[in-house]
């Protein structure tokens, strides 16, 4: 199934016309979305479009290259205090302090790529964990960042809006979320895209192929932090006050677990992870409003844990879900979604 | 001078629960290849567990900890059975997030039952008393953490090299299955790994507990476990011992001359700088793979 004949069918953008019918219904559903519902769920789809940009560029990496990364949220904080910075200090608009603060950040990735050119396995981990760190801990010393104060947003101005409401900045995230979705999808279908993949294979064999390994890893570290950078550039107008222990270790293992639960290597994937787990996260915070789930919870807290903890049942969630996936669909939900479609291809047989 | 020997020796204490979690690391490590991120909260819930005796039930110390010892033992075989062992097609990338999953339960367990505020574990030793060696202030704890250390490396060093379990574990290590054909059950090894990795990792949690006692208390000295790991080279013990030491010393140096802000991020630029000249760690051999 899926078999590609010659090399244009494989680098083109909707292998059929049904693609491009659904694709055209997303784009309608995405652009009437703030109209359908309420406002809380604008909020929700701003914070999930955002992870899905993060998303696509961590599966860039680790689906795509195969190196494994635990500092992303180090990106993300880059791009975020680097785009505040660059608008409340040097007066740049936002549409330009965006891009730059994300190419700050790709420059780092580039500077992270370098070590990694040697190192593999836990070596890689324990690098990349510790960049994410330490960036954190530099920003909250540097004064100009507001140290442990934090920074607040400045007014987002593109052009003639002024973008104040949650129904106002989706279109600004959406809009980049797709063409930055559509982006990577075109990445991976040039050189480029099939450097990473002969990488993540086998290097030894890749670079005897002709592959510039120096150049395509560090490639993949600064492609993937450029959408990092972008992606924490909008969340500081999410937030509209980031302060450094926002960016922790464990949105770092979150990112990684939405690159994971959606499936590695594979867009579809990647896009659907952070969608599931952005979900997860928020409606798991206030774990208790949920109906009859939210009581049976209260009573069990009341007999056997405390009350006080209960938000913590989200990191319970969120560890099952990662074991499980990688228990029994190590592919995640684009194994799940590829093995249900082989099954009803062949169905009855 | 002073200032110098008494955070060289203040450096050694801290090394000694580094040298602890990394030893715990890498038991696992050398024998399944597994990256256990779960090892500090393996711990945390131990500590715990002891917490629970002690405090709620009025379990006396030398039925507590000796209990905690067991329990964490059964809390290691019991994730390897369950967890570990179910894997398909185990790589690298997913066995980390495995741990990682791992972790994340155990810490939102300990987080509810618990909460977020620091408890203190009771304990034979108070962490304020010190003694003093010549000129230098050594807390009891931390001469305590030391001795424990130590005889934890030496036992480690005779019970791999002699016993017959450890020469086993050995086996599994180096070549799996020759090991299966020789007889040995690999995977009742693997077992055995992490019931004993995950006692070296519950001493170190009890050993800090009684300074620090909240669910986060374990991810500062994992992380620095890990990362003297794997400047040791993650799969040498003595590597590790080595490693936690040198980032125990140049730790404290930093935040006593340089600055104390930074104390703690200066293990990972320590990492990097290590393993960009020696990719591999300091004491094991560079593995260059064939295709």
């Amino acid at each position: 199934m899926d078999m590609k004949r010659d090399y244009y069918e494989d680098v083109q953008l909707f292998s059929s016309g049904v693609v491009v019918f659904w694709f055209i219904l997303l784009i309608l559903f995405l652009a009437f979305f703030p109209f359908l519902f309420k406002n809380y769920y604008v909020y929700l789809a701003n914070y999930m479009a955002i992870n899905v940009i993060v998303a696509i560029g961590l599966n860039l990496l680790v689906g795509y290259t195969g190196q494994v990364s635990l500092g992303h949220a180090g990106f993300f904080a880059i791009g975020a205090y680097g785009t505040i910075t660059l608008m409340s200090l040097l007066h740049l608009p936002f549409l330009l302090a965006l891009p730059l603060a994300a190419l700050v950040a790709a420059l780092f990735g580039f500077l992270l790529g370098l070590p990694a050119l040697r190192l593999e396995g836990p070596y890689l981990a324990i690098a990349t964990l510790g960049f994410g760190l330490t960036i954190t801990k530099v920003i909250g010393r540097i004064e100009l960042f507001g140290g442990r104060q934090g920074l607040h947003a400045p007014d987002l101005v593109i052009g003639p809006w002024h973008l104040d409401t949650d129904r106002d900045f989706y279109y600004l995230a959406v809009t980049l979320t797709v063409l930055l979705t559509l982006a990577a999808r075109n990445l991976i279908k040039t050189k480029v895209g099939r450097a990473f993949i002969a990488i993540r294979d086998a290097d030894i064999a890749a670079e005897s192929m002709g592959v510039h390994l120096t150049y395509y890893k560090t490639l993949a570290f600064a492609v993937s932090a450029f959408y990092t950078g972008i992606a924490g550039g909008l969340y500081a107008f999410v937030l509209r006050f980031i302060e450094p222990e926002v960016f922790t270790l464990m949105m770092s293992i979150l990112f990684l677990a939405m690159v994971v639960v959606g499936g590695l290597g594979s867009l579809f994937g990647a896009v659907v992870g952070a969608c599931l787990l952005s979900w997860l996260d928020l409606q798991l915070r206030n774990i208790l409003d949920i109906p009859y789930l939210g009581e049976w919870l209260d009573a069990l807290s009341k007999t056997w844990f405390s009350i006080t903890g209960v938000s913590n049942i989200q990191f319970i969630v969120f560890g099952l879900i990662m074991i499980l996936i990688m228990l029994f669909e190590p592919l995640g939900l684009f194994g799940f979604w590829i093995r249900t479609k082989k099954y009803w291809k062949t169905w009855p047989f | 001078m002073l200032d110098f020997l008494q955070m060289v020796v203040s450096g050694i204490a801290v090394g000694s629960s580094y040298a602890l979690m990394g030893l715990a690391m890498v038991i696992i490590y050398k024998t399944s290849e597994v990256l256990n991120f779960a090892q500090g909260e393996m711990a945390l819930i131990s500590t715990f567990f002891t917490y629970l005796l002690l405090e709620t039930h009025g379990v006396p110390f030398y039925l507590a900890f000796p209990g905690a010892l067991a329990f964490a033992a059964f809390l290691g075989a019991f994730l390897e059975f369950t967890v570990l062992r179910r894997a398909k097609e185990p790589t690298v990338l997913g066995m980390i997030i495995i741990t990682l999953g791992l972790e994340m339960i155990l810490m939102g367990l300990v987080s509810w039952k618990f909460g977020a505020d620091p408890k203190t574990l009771p304990f034979p030793i108070s962490a304020y008393s010190s003694v003093m060696i010549g000129d230098v202030f050594v807390s009891s704890l931390e001469v305590l953490t030391l001795v424990v250390a130590l005889t934890v490396m030496i036992v480690l060093f005779l019970f791999l090299r002699f016993s017959k379990l450890g020469v086993a574990m050995k086996a599994t290590q180096q070549n799996h299955t020759a090991a299966r054909l020789m007889g040995i059950r690999t995977r009742r090894i693997l077992m055995f790994t992490w019931a004993i990795s995950s006692v070296v990792g519950c001493l170190a949690g009890l050993l800090i507990a009684p300074t620090i006692m909240q669910p986060y208390m374990m991810w500062d000295p994992m992380l620095k476990g890990f990362a003297a790991a794997v400047m040791g080279g993650m799969t040498s013990l003595p590597g590790a011992v080595f490693g936690a030491y040198i980032l125990g010393i140049v730790e404290n140096l930093f935040g006593g001359y340089v600055s104390i802000e930074f104390k703690s991020v200066v293990a990972f630029v320590i990492i990097v700088l290590v393993l960009c000249v020696k990719p591999s760690g300091l004491f094991a051999r560079h593995y260059v793979k064939k295709v």
